[in-house]
């Protein structure tokens, strides 16, 4: 909503001296978002003042006419400026900025030479004053406006002060000045007129000026109209009139165009004008039956549908009501009969016709927020006023009016539940004075039983009241209070996993990042997911941002790239990413939830029937690395990010997560985005969590990555929750430590054999670590050599040497026993 | 003890003489304090301390002279070798101190070079903000509630009081998907529908998530973004209790002048319903009110829907923007850093935000 102060200040008595900070304030706790404040006369610095150009030399030999002029400005000399319009001449008054002075947008005009010349400040045209587009020419004033040298400002018009305030789709009333008004005479206690009492409308009569037939009295419930004929086709809206409807944004179009808009700025009751001559037969306001067509004034033809209301004529639909008016029955130039429609119309319909034909118009926009019902017959005699006071005419007597309107209801008000909610402690007489303010009737005492006004349908229920209490009360006047605690369990066990797995990637060199989960169809193939790999299974947006990306990730690992990618581009080489995020795994069934209304609780089976179609969404966790995971430095050559890299981080998570390394598993495995012979599925108690290692060639190929780039996903939520660990007993006597080099096959997983040797080497066992790894000529081919470091200890007595080598023997077997392993060197 | 039974010898005892002795720890003195390191000390050691040193053979003497005289010796030479030997130990102390002091001398390095052999990663600042925003709710007594980002329409809208005709649930807003009754949820809310549906009050929960809208990507939106809601439902809960909360919240964001300011404002789901400022006193360009979130009493259609009764409860609702409130109190200028995944972005803000 936008209009201008003066125009306010005719029905609200707001203080002389006004700042717009005040203004801004009361706009703001009134409820009204407040998008500008703009003084005209502020905009413009220093000396704009009335110039008469004396002489004008034009120059020449310059891309373009220059002219070089003297003006008097009414102060000393005349001043010398240069000026590139032509659209004036000697003796015009122009409005000239001194140097000195600033124009809006922060342009300063000084004393210069330019084309050879000295000049004296410029001479203004109203696109540089701000006050419209116009670039054409300079403001040639009418003579007589001033003399030379007075303030321009108020000559040129740069004297309002322009509000644009957002209205919240609950207030209806406050998109036009009889509601803005209203509301700043509260924040001000200033003397209110309220527009709608100016003039005396005439009611009903029992002739009607023109036959209408009100069929659906839901999508209308109030028809009015009124007839003028004879009206001058040439006449011209006021200028006042002209200027505060491009003050609030509106084109001037036609005198009785004008005055519906002027009047829907006024009132907030959107009209219709219909040249008289161009309806044939009666009107029907009726629902449009479906596929009807009818081209709205903007050329477009449109296709109706069934909840569309339509005002028609025996032609057929010539209004779509409520939204836009019809071609065929518009006024259009030359119209000297004309009937004035003012209805009032259900705002549900008027939202979904809107929507529906994307035809958001100002009338749109009000109806949708709710207009005050009873100010149809008020609007059509002030537009019959306005109408024949500027274009004469004859006003037809007969007053066309059907009323379907019911009453607002009545609403009962515990006196006690503002006080109840707000926590200042209202009395139940602050509470009927303040409602009373906002033109409620307010009867009764317990309850109060409060009738709203007429433009007040936002008001249905005791709530409703409580905020009008808290509002007018003032919300910044509310106390601040805590409330008493009642004790909370905090974070879950699922969310403290997801932050000690956070900080442990991060400590360990991890960069979090956080991407889109959009995904494109191709992903899939990129990562060479199998033909019926379930991961191809994804939720589909159907109104995609990009429809390069309209699924829903299954996997965190293309987003991840596509995050490692965007690094690489920006000249980053050594990448180690994280991501924690959710993942989207529709179900198979596509069924929709049931019916579920919001009067009641939704049954349990309803309840669970509803959530059975949420597709689950597991929290991931996923790394990608490449580049050098330890840079090389002084003290020699980094170490390039591998698989082992990948791996590593999944124990590194699960550790964080409360999983002790014997719970894990990692074993060899193929799966798609990864490398064949370097993938590796992590298990915990038995069950795959997730898998990690180096990406398959083809994947780095397909996302042009680096080789070797490796990743790691797992599934967060498959992981078991960290149980209450048991203390072990710790021993205080000394280790035993023994060395074993074990060869084996070279397709024995290293990890197998040191399960074989924990199995075999018993309780006596405290740990085991390989520190080394050789294959060589002289172990043959297809062997390997996995050396071990094997402590132990006993937690009552120093192990004897005959105990500690019985142990080692033990381990020793079980590796033969399971992978043919055989001592080195024995 | 070796030499008791040895005879007498007038001339071996030449060396019990009080000189003779006063001499021999004098010469050993010197020698000790001569010796210029620990090698030195040592090999002077046994010329002094050893078998053949004076005060050893002066020892043997003893036996040599008449029992009258022997401990009267005996006492001489035990003073004397006591001093020889304290002169050996305070002149190694001071040894083994030079020593030491030079080794400290030598293994010194140049402490500024750099050992970033495994350089430190980073959290992403919006996961440690959430989590900075929750931990402050948690100590207040709340739980921090989670619900799916592909959420049911009617927990998102529905539930919330936003009813089938709200312009928000057409696509200019909200995203829809290719199975019928789901939405990516347009805020955190269902989270506290789900709540609600789950327990009954006292309910004190803050719901931290991702939400989505169909807004292109620019320097201050995000289709993809963070919120924080809160929701209280109590006994006797009013906008008092709401006011408070912020206030409370506002000042462990932004310190001790921080305070909240309403704007009286509508929500479907709130009512009262209002927008909220916080006074930041350390924004980047000099402090200043802050559009921080919106607020209000849980409608009382909100309670009906989940089944909880409103004539009994009443409560209050807050949600913020997480990516906003980054940006202001953490200077970022541009929502596309918090999006892009840029290592230096993140890298700037290490584990704390």
């Amino acid at each position: 909503m936008k209009t201008s102060l003066s125009w306010l200040r005719e029905f609200v008595e707001l203080p002389a001296g006004l700042t717009a900070e005040q203004l801004d304030d009361a706009l703001t706790n009134a409820g009204m978002e407040v998008e500008s404040i703009v003084d005209q006369a502020a905009t413009v610095r220093g000396d704009l003042v009335v110039g008469r150009v004396l002489t004008i030399e034009e120059l020449t030999g310059f891309k373009k006419p220059i002219r070089f002029t003297t003006v008097d400005v009414g102060r000393g000399e005349p001043q010398e400026i240069v000026c590139g319009a032509r659209n004036f001449a000697e003796g015009d008054l122009v409005a000239v900025i001194l140097p000195g002075g600033e124009l809006p947008g922060g342009f300063k005009i000084g004393a210069r030479k330019t084309y050879g010349r000295n000049s004296n400040g410029m001479i203004c045209s109203a696109a540089e004053l701000g006050l419209s587009g116009d670039h054409s020419g300079i403001i040639v004033l009418p003579e007589g406006a001033a003399e030379p040298g007075a303030d321009a400002r108020p000559v040129v018009g740069l004297s309002e002060v322009l509000v644009e305030v957002e209205i919240t789709p609950d207030r209806g009333y406050e998109m036009s000045l009889r509601g803005m008004a209203r509301e700043l005479s509260y924040a001000f206690s200033a003397a209110y007129t309220d527009p709608a009492t100016l003039v005396t409308a005439p009611g009903s009569t029992p002739e009607v000026p023109y036959e209408v037939k009100l069929e659906d009295t839901v999508g209308c419930d109030r028809f009015s109209a009124r007839v003028v004929r004879g009206i001058d086709p040439d006449a011209q809206s006021p200028e006042w009139m002209q200027k505060r409807l491009i003050a609030a944004g509106i084109r001037a179009i036609s005198l009785p165009v004008d005055i519906t808009n002027y009047l829907m700025l006024e009132l907030g009751q959107p009209m219709h004008v219909f040249d008289l001559n161009r309806l044939s037969g009666g009107l029907v306001v009726r629902r449009a039956k479906p596929g009807e067509k009818l081209t709205t004034l903007d050329g477009v033809a449109r296709v109706l549908d069934a909840e569309d209301m339509v005002i028609c004529d025996e032609t057929g639909p010539v209004s779509l009501a409520a939204v836009m008016g019809g071609e065929t029955s518009e006024w259009q130039p030359g119209t000297v009969d004309v009937l004035l429609e003012a209805a009032h119309w259900d705002p549900v319909m008027v939202g979904r016709t809107a929507r529906r034909h994307k035809l958001f118009s100002e009338a749109a926009k009000r109806w949708e927020r709710g207009v005050d019902p009873q100010l149809t017959l008020v609007a059509l005699e002030r537009a019959v006023q306005i109408l024949t006071e500027h274009a004469g005419g004859t006003v037809d007597e007969r007053v066309l009016d059907l009323d379907h309107v019911v009453a607002p209801a009545t609403i009962e008000l515990d006196p006690a539940l503002p006080a109840k909610r707000i926590g200042l402690a209202y009395d139940a007489e602050q509470v009927t004075a303040l409602l009373s303010q906002i033109g409620c009737t307010v009867t009764g005492v317990a309850p109060l039983e409060v009738t709203p006004p007429t433009w007040r349908p936002d008001l249905l229920a005791p709530i409703d009241l409580v905020e009008e209490v808290a509002r007018l009360g003032g919300y910044n006047d509310i106390p601040s209070l805590l409330p008493p605690a009642r004790g909370g369990s905090g974070s879950t066990p699922q969310q403290r996993r997801r932050r000690s797995v956070g900080r442990a990637l991060a400590e360990n060199g991890y960069v979090e990042v956080l991407s889109y989960p959009f995904v494109a169809p191709s992903a899939a193939d990129q990562l060479g997911y199998p033909a019926d790999d379930p991961r191809r299974s994804a939720v589909r947006l159907t109104n995609p941002l990009s429809e390069q990306e309209p699924l829903l990730r299954t996997s965190l690992l293309p987003t991840l790239l596509g995050t490692l990618k965007r690094n690489l581009g920006r000249g980053h080489r050594d990448l180690a990413l994280f991501e924690t995020g959710t993942v989207f795994l529709p179900g198979l069934t596509e069924i929709a939830p049931p019916v579920m209304g919001v009067d009641r609780r939704p049954t349990e089976q309803e309840w669970t029937a509803a959530n059975t179609i949420v597709p689950d969404q597991p929290w991931h966790l996923a790394v990608a690395l490449t580049g050098d995971v330890e840079p090389a430095g002084w003290w020699g050559p980094g170490r390039a990010a591998s698989w082992a890299d990948a791996i590593e981080a999944a124990r590194i998570a699960l550790s964080a997560a409360g999983v002790t390394a014997e719970r894990i598993t990692v074993g060899a495995d193929e799966l798609a985005p990864w490398h064949p012979g370097r993938c590796a599925a992590i298990s915990v108690d038995g069950t795959v969590v997730g898998h990690a290692g180096e990406l398959h060639p083809a994947v780095v190929s397909a996302y042009e990555l680096p080789k070797r780039t490796s990743v790691m996903e797992l599934d967060l939520d498959a992981l078991p929750l960290p149980p209450v660990t048991q203390a072990k007993r710790i021993s205080s006597f000394p280790p035993a430590l023994i060395d074993v080099a074990l060869v084996v096959d070279s397709s024995t997983a290293a990890a197998s054999v040191e399960a074989a040797l924990t199995d075999g080497a018993g309780e006596l066992l405290e740990s085991v670590a390989l520190f080394d790894l050789y294959e060589s000529d002289q172990l043959g081919e297809g062997k390997k050599s996995l050396a071990y470091k094997l402590t132990f200890r006993a937690p009552d007595r120093t192990l004897t040497t005959e105990e500690t080598l019985a142990a080692r023997d033990a381990a020793v077997a079980a590796a033969a026993d399971r992978f043919g392993a055989t001592l080195r060197g024995a | 003890m070796s030499y008791r039974n040895d005879p007498y010898d007038p001339k071996q005892a030449a060396l019990l003489d009080p000189a003779a002795l006063e001499a021999a720890v004098d010469d050993a003195r010197k020698a000790f304090d001569a010796a210029s390191d620990l090698d030195e000390l040592a090999t002077l050691k046994s010329a002094h301390l050893g078998d053949r040193a004076p005060v050893s053979l002066a020892r043997r003497e003893i036996g040599s002279l008449p029992p009258a005289a022997k401990s009267d010796a005996g006492k001489r030479v035990n003073l004397a070798r006591q001093s020889v030997q304290g002169a050996y130990d305070s002149r190694l102390a001071e040894l083994e101190i030079e020593r030491a002091a030079k080794v400290l001398v030598t293994e010194r390095v140049d402490v500024t070079l750099p050992w970033d052999r495994r350089p430190r990663g980073a959290r992403h600042p919006l996961t440690t903000l959430m989590e900075h925003m929750g931990d402050l709710f948690a100590g207040m007594g709340y739980d921090i509630v989670e619900g799916p980002e592909l959420e049911l329409e009617w927990a998102n809208f529905d539930a919330l009081n936003i009813g089938p005709d709200n312009a928000v649930r057409g696509s200019m807003d909200t995203f829809y998907v290719d199975l019928p009754g789901l939405v990516m949820r347009t805020h955190t809310s269902p989270g506290q529908v789900r709540t609600m549906l789950t327990r009954q009050p006292p309910i004190y929960v803050v719901s931290p998530g991702r939400a989505y809208r169909s807004d292109e990507l620019d320097a201050t939106h995000s289709p993809v973004f963070h919120q924080i809601e809160g929701l209280v439902v109590d006994e006797g809960i009013t906008m008092a209790h709401l006011r408070g909360t912020l206030d409370h919240f506002a000042r462990a964001m932004f310190g001790p002048d921080a305070r909240t300011r309403w704007r009286p404002h509508y929500f479907p789901f709130t009512e009262p319903s209002a927008e909220f400022d916080v006074w930041f006193a350390q924004h980047r360009d000099g402090p200043r009110w802050v559009e921080w979130g919106g607020c209000g009493m849980v409608n009382p259609k909100v309670l009906v829907a989940a089944g909880i009764d409103p004539e009994r409860y009443s409560g209050f609702a807050f949600g913020m923007g997480v990516e906003r409130t980054l940006m202001f109190r953490n200077g970022v200028s541009d929502m596309r850093d918090m999006v892009e995944g840029d290592v230096r972005f993140t890298a700037n803000f290490g584990m704390e935000v």
